[in-house]
């Protein structure tokens, strides 16, 4: 990562609107990366989608960190599951006919 | 167009009170969510179906009018022109009644910024027209896109230039990639909501085979049409691979059905140069036809010959 394809937290709380704990809290459940530049600390561009996400599901679905934590590693499987069969797709092609 | 009915889609009854209908929609949403459903499209669908629902029936003004007109949208309709009439002529003087929100405080959902979403029933009722523009910031929406490729074209390290939103973008499709990869292109989606940033563009190859040989992984495999004489007595034989001809040495006496395997005569794999799987050769041995009077002969004299040993 580096500091052009980041925005700072603070930043990110203001567009966002959300508060800098929520943020913290994220990381803290290992929800999010952040790393520090200088004295400024940055998310990825390529982890916004991921946040934006646990927004939804915290503020509009009202689901707490620890739902989150356990989400994050269900759609990790999930995505893992489904990349698994796509490549059992491609190699047994005679049992998934296109 | 068909009538909705948006107390079924949350599971409620008519007379629901609006915490029962919150707790519906919480409970739905949470199943139906889109995040919680990658890749499958009818939770999308049915997630839209849910929130439309909620968005009607947890405003109390909204609600109102769907139990006047919901199940006949057609006065609804009269009902619509009959006010735009009253506002061009200027009698009709109300603010919009269903101005949004903060999104986190309406209890709504708000998804990528695509609010047009409509069902054409809602807006026939209640107008398409986009909420209160918010001030908070969004990631525009990813874009998924399929893109079909020949495997014969897979087979080789190429470029493409694909047309988003206007914009050429020329990718270099690496060897060996794979039916239902997704690479990514960051930046390319759609523009991000109030300057926000863009989204993704997500491309998911659909490879359709052009060519004879059957894929499995890296790994390919081929039926060969043999010469009857050559099966018997050996020789060799020339095939077509996609990475160019080959000439095989056949064994005396090989059978029907023998497969052989041609290690690194294969599919590439994908980002590693020079490597390649194998390319697996099931022999079909050809039997002549039309044969003249001599042939026959001499395969009846080749049958005694045998029936003797």
């Amino acid at each position: 990562m580096n500091k052009a394809n980041s925005i700072s937290v603070e930043q990110c709380c203001f567009f966002y609107r959300v508060e800098a704990s929520f943020i913290q809290s994220l990381e803290a459940h290992g929800l999010l990366e952040i790393t520090q530049f200088g004295d400024q600390r940055f998310i990825s561009h390529d982890q916004l989608g991921e946040l934006e996400k646990y927004m939804h599901f915290f503020y509009e679905l009202q689901i707490n960190m620890e739902g989150l934590e356990a989400i994050s590693h269900l759609l990790h499987r999930v995505k893992h599951l489904q990349g698994e069969i796509k490549r059992l797709q491609n190699l047994i092609p005679e049992m998934y006919p296109r | 167009m068909e009538y909705v009915d948006y107390y079924k889609i949350l599971g409620i009854q008519k007379n629901a009170t609006a915490d029962e209908i919150k707790a519906a929609y919480r409970k739905l949403a949470r199943q139906h969510h889109p995040d919680l459903n990658p890749n499958d499209p009818e939770a999308s669908k049915r997630f839209q179906a849910i929130n439309e629902a909620n968005e009607v029936l947890s405003d109390p003004e909204k609600r109102q009018k769907y139990d006047q007109y919901g199940s006949d949208w057609k006065q609804a309709e009269q009902f619509e022109q009959a006010k735009k009439q009253r506002q061009s002529s200027g009698a009709y003087s109300g603010g919009d009644p269903f101005g949004g929100g903060n999104p986190f405080e309406s209890g709504g959902y708000s998804y990528d910024g695509d609010e047009d979403n409509y069902s054409d029933f809602f807006a026939s009722i209640f107008g398409n027209r986009r909420r209160a523009q918010r001030e908070t910031r969004f990631k525009g929406q990813d874009i998924h896109a399929s893109f079909q490729l020949n495997l014969s074209a897979a087979y080789k390290t190429h470029q493409q230039t694909f047309t988003v939103n206007g914009k050429n973008i020329r990718i270099t499709i690496p060897a060996g990639v794979e039916n239902g990869q997704e690479i990514k292109l960051a930046g390319f989606g759609s523009p991000g909501v109030n300057g926000g940033p863009n989204g993704d563009l997500y491309i998911t190859f659909d490879i359709v085979n052009d060519t004879a040989f059957e894929r499995k992984g890296n790994d390919l495999y081929m039926e060969a049409p043999l010469d009857l004489y050559i099966a018997v007595l050996g020789g060799s034989e020339i095939i077509d691979t996609l990475g160019g001809k080959v000439k095989l040495s056949i064994a005396p006496e090989t059978q029907t059905g023998t497969r052989v395997r041609l290690k690194g005569k294969g599919f590439p794999v994908y980002r590693k140069e020079g490597e390649f799987g194998d390319l697996y050769v099931t022999y079909r041995i050809q039997i002549p036809n039309n044969l003249s009077a001599k042939e026959k002969d001499l395969f009846k004299e080749l049958m005694q010959q045998r029936k003797k040993q």
